[in-house]
């Protein structure tokens, strides 16, 4: 009985010090909640069937990634509690000598960690219930989904499997925490504040060199991963721009701190100003103990920040992109064998579908393929060196050809750019950027092809933009046109029909996709060979992959956020006592209050900024990056989801320096 | 010689009414300017608390301080502060250096919030560290000083501001003797030349043999006073020792 008053007044007295740990065990449970709870949410929303998998999918995927969050938060948690411990050495000292055994200090901090666990636990699922309704709204957004109703949801499952893992979190900060006292010997206890503070100026030459020499190759990687991109040809050469962004990131910090003290105290009137010399003293100290977990904490908020970013544009951008690459309503294909001759329009006549009563317009096109063509024909101008620097593409692969009528058609039903051809002369439509690159890189030179036996020029030395084939990417890597005379129709590979529904809405599309998703059913079905794509589904499975990746993105973007904010002001706190002698010293010379307080306002503002800073510059080029890797689907979403970004950043970056500050001013005003 | 602190009546008591402690009881007396005066007495003597007070850390319940021709006791805030950055040099008894700063830096600091410009602080810390002889130590830290530099150091803050009044704390507290010796005689040379006025608090009488005048402090009341007069050091070494004596039991400890 005596342990748990013990422990509870415990709670009560050092509860400013606990802020951070609450604060983050709040934060960590409900956003825990609010991901799990996702399938929940999307009860109350009109999705169709295949969306419904895609969310299976991703709830599946979510609670994979939920495992790897409870691992962070866990980490997270157990740095938290050590930094509590530590910081009440003195009075579990006392505790000791006073005849106490050390089991039952462990109790004491047991019940503690209950206590502590059962509040943040209630408080945190609270608010991550009330977060999930806001959640909803997200997911209906993400889905393009109509919310039916609005109804306010609980889910017992994500609501037990938060409790479930932040019981064993907690069982394991418990074992930890006793282990940490069991091995602890009483004079560290007792003389845990007497520590002497060794400082050293690093030689300022040394710095200078190390500053810029991490600055030169910082500049080196950002240029690999935006202007020298083109040399990234093989997938593994990304790892030495991110190696050498890690590396130069440490040493920035490290050889920082001295650089800026050795500039700002050369101006003088500025460094023997108010508190100025003090403030940065403070801080190069801080920054000099702590650089590699800046570091760590620096590259976390840049990998947040950009996943965050591009996550929240890609769902944007992938609308955008399906307006203008899938331009019609469905695109229906056959292949053509020698066991199965018929076209697409026959077959749909053979399955009793009327096309001119669902269909508005619909065009007719053909591929054709012969072996005498293949990707390697086509590039033989420049083979050798398009070999060498793409090992991977299938060069065996036949060619697509089309006839120059039958593509106009569909480039007018599609809105695109249609051409004329001379009666010997060819030209490629491409729309997949590397191989518009290759393919260029083979036409400047002009190649004479030779297809069905007559020998066609090209009429441009480049590609021309278009496709055939309805997408949410520009996937098209080459069709090659040529004049409608001189195609051998023996060589007929595949047919398609693409066309537009007669219909005025959106519910009317719907009907009569299901009609053809229908003819599956039909007895005769399974004798064809018969494929089809349509808008819809485009869009489905397009905003499906990305809300995928959007919500993993913002989940593990805002659990790293809340890791290295709340890395950072612990590390701040636990300075906290040496803090406290410090600011008494200044206060005892007569320094104001209120200057006092700007002080440590900029001593722990400036921590926080510096590695936000230099996460910032690079976001700046890895956000460039990721446009590069994501580019087929555009960058017009990027500026709405910087601005979401930034207010992640500001609510929960600003929230844990306010409490940083708000703590570290309530432990400086305590008098001793 | 005017007087550069008047203290009248004071006094000070902790507890509510139940159970009430006499802190400082009635205690009146002067500094005169150029004075070094030496505040001896036990622990829970009220000594301590004697110079909380006047260094504004600490409130009196009843009566005045007057430094200069200022009412301590009624200054609020700010003017609290400034009135304790202007007028006010402490030395402490583990000399409250700021461990990140170097020893130019902490005694730099003094002047700097005061907003004084960057040339003028550099011309007094040369002209304070020369007369402190500390000048081969000002660009290093704390902790690589020895306990008497730090005292030296803390001097040298303490004195730069030019204050009415310098208040020490138990300055030897934390020294062997001979590095107490040698602040000591710092001491009497800021003193002596510079005409600083020292009030230190000491219950070493080794210490307080350094001063002009000691006053003995008991259960809150001025217990007696004695002056050095035109005696050397040695001899009023033994008269302080002969009032310790005379104190009896309670003031053993002041040895």
């Amino acid at each position: 009985m005596m342990l748990f008053k013990l422990s509870l007044k415990n709670i009560k007295r050092s509860i400013k010090d606990y802020a951070i740990y609450f604060f983050t065990l709040v934060l960590g449970v409900a956003i825990f909640y609010v991901f799990n709870a996702i399938d929940s949410q999307t009860v109350m929303l009109d999705i169709t069937s295949s969306t419904y998998e895609i969310i299976k999918l991703m709830t599946n995927i979510l609670s994979g990634v939920s495992v790897f969050v409870s691992f962070i938060l866990g980490f997270l948690i157990i740095y938290a509690s050590r930094f509590l411990i530590k910081r009440r050495n003195k009075e579990f000292g006392i505790y000791l000598t006073l005849g106490m055994g050390k089991r039952k200090i462990s109790s004491i901090l047991l019940l503690e960690t209950l206590f502590i666990g059962l509040i943040s636990l209630f408080i945190g699922l609270g608010l991550g219930i009330i977060l999930s309704q806001l959640m909803s709204m997200l997911v209906a957004n993400m889905f393009d989904a109509d919310m039916t109703r609005f109804t306010f949801i609980f889910s017992s499952s994500a609501c037990f499997k938060t409790l479930f893992y932040f019981g064993i979190i907690y069982i394991f900060v418990m074992i930890f925490n006793t282990y940490n006292i069991s091995r602890c010997k009483l004079i560290d206890l007792l003389q845990a504040s007497k520590k002497s503070e060794q400082i050293k100026l690093k030689n300022p030459l040394l710095c200078t060199i190390i500053f810029l020499i991490s600055c030169c190759i910082l500049g080196y990687a950002y240029y690999l991963v935006t202007g020298g991109i083109y040399k990234l040809t093989n997938f593994n050469f990304i790892f030495i721009p991110i190696a050498l962004g890690c590396i130069s990131t440490f040493f920035l910090f490290w050889s920082l701190s001295g650089l800026i003290l050795r500039i700002v105290m050369s101006i003088k009137s500025f460094y023997y100003k108010g508190l100025n010399s003090f403030i940065l003293r403070e801080f190069s100290s801080r920054i000099n103990t702590t650089v590699f977990s800046i570091t760590i904490i620096c590259l976390m908020l840049f990998v947040t920040i950009c996943v965050l970013s591009s996550s929240l544009s890609l769902k944007h951008s992938v609308m955008a992109s399906i307006d203008e690459l899938a331009p019609a309503d469905i695109m229906l294909s056959s292949k053509i064998d020698p066991s199965n001759k018929e076209t697409v329009a026959e077959i749909l006549s053979n399955l009793d579908f009327d096309t001119n009563k669902y269909f508005k317009e619909s065009v007719n096109i053909n591929f054709y393929r012969t072996p005498n063509l293949t990707l390697e024909d086509t590039l033989k101008s420049n083979i050798e060196s398009i070999k060498k620097d793409y090992p991977f593409l299938i060069y065996s692969s036949e060619e697509n050809i089309i006839k120059l009528s039958e593509y106009n058609k569909i480039a007018t039903l599609y809105g695109n750019d249609t051409y004329k051809l001379n009666a010997d002369e060819y030209l490629i439509i491409a729309d997949f950027e590397s191989l518009v690159k290759t393919r260029n890189s083979a036409l400047k030179n002009n190649p004479i092809l030779t297809i069905f036996n007559h020998d066609l020029k090209p009429k441009y030395s480049e590609c021309q933009p278009g496709f055939v084939e309805l997408s949410s990417n520009h996937i098209n890597s080459g069709l090659i046109i040529v004049p409608d005379q001189i195609v051998d129709e023996s060589y007929l590979k595949e047919n398609f029909l693409i066309g537009n529904y007669l219909a005025n809405n959106k519910e009317e599309r719907k009907k009569i996709e299901e009609k053809i998703t229908s003819l599956t059913k039909h007895p005769d079905f399974s004798k064809y060979q018969i494929d089809g794509t349509s808008k819809l589904s485009i869009i489905e499975a397009s905003t499906g992959l990305g809300a995928l990746v959007t919500f993993i993105g913002i989940y593990l973007g805002i659990i790293f956020l809340i890791s290295s904010a709340a890395i950072l002001a612990l590390k701040e706190l636990s300075e906290s006592s040496d803090n406290k002698n410090r600011f008494k010293i200044l206060r005892s010379l007569g320094t104001d209050e209120k200057i006092i307080n700007k002080a440590l306002f900029n001593e722990i503002a400036i921590f926080f900024i510096t590695p936000l800073l230099l996460a910032i510059i690079h976001a700046i080029f890895g956000i460039k990056f990721c446009t590069f890797i994501l580019e087929s689907f555009g960058t017009n979403g990027l500026l709405p989801s910087i601005i979401m970004t930034t207010i992640f950043l500001i609510i929960i970056y600003g929230g844990y320096f306010l409490i940083t500050y708000f703590s570290s001013k309530n432990i400086i005003k305590e008098r001793i | 010689m005017e007087p550069v602190l008047k203290i009248k009546n004071i006094e000070k008591y902790y507890g509510n009414k139940s159970s009430l402690t006499k802190a400082l009881d009635n205690i009146s007396f002067e500094v005169k300017k150029g004075e070094f005066v030496a505040i001896m007495g036990a622990s829970g003597s009220g000594k301590t608390t004697l110079l909380n007070c006047i260094s504004t850390i600490d409130k009196v319940t009843s009566g005045n301080i007057i430094i200069g021709d200022l009412d301590i006791t009624k200054l609020k805030g700010n003017n609290l502060n400034k009135f304790r950055r202007e007028e006010l040099g402490f030395i402490f008894q583990d000399f409250s250096l700021l461990d990140t700063l170097t020893a130019y830096e902490n005694i730099a600091l003094a002047l700097s919030i005061q907003n004084i410009k960057a040339k003028e602080i550099h011309e007094r810390v040369t002209k304070v560290a020369k007369d402190l002889d500390i000048e081969s130590i000002l660009k290093k830290y704390p902790y690589q000083m020895s306990g008497g530099q730090k005292g030296r150091v803390a001097s040298a803050r303490a004195i730069i501001t030019n204050p009415s009044l310098i208040l020490a704390d138990e300055p030897t507290g934390a020294l062997d003797s001979k590095s107490a010796k040698m602040l000591l005689e710092r001491f009497e040379y800021l003193n002596d030349e510079l005409c600083a006025t020292i009030l230190m608090v000491t219950h070493d009488a080794f210490t307080a043999s350094y001063a002009s005048r000691v006053i003995f402090i008991k259960d809150g009341k001025i217990f007696s006073e004695i002056h050095r007069g035109n005696d050397n050091r040695k001899v009023f070494f033994d008269k302080i020792i002969d009032v310790v004596t005379l104190l009896g039991g309670d003031l053993n400890d002041a040895l």
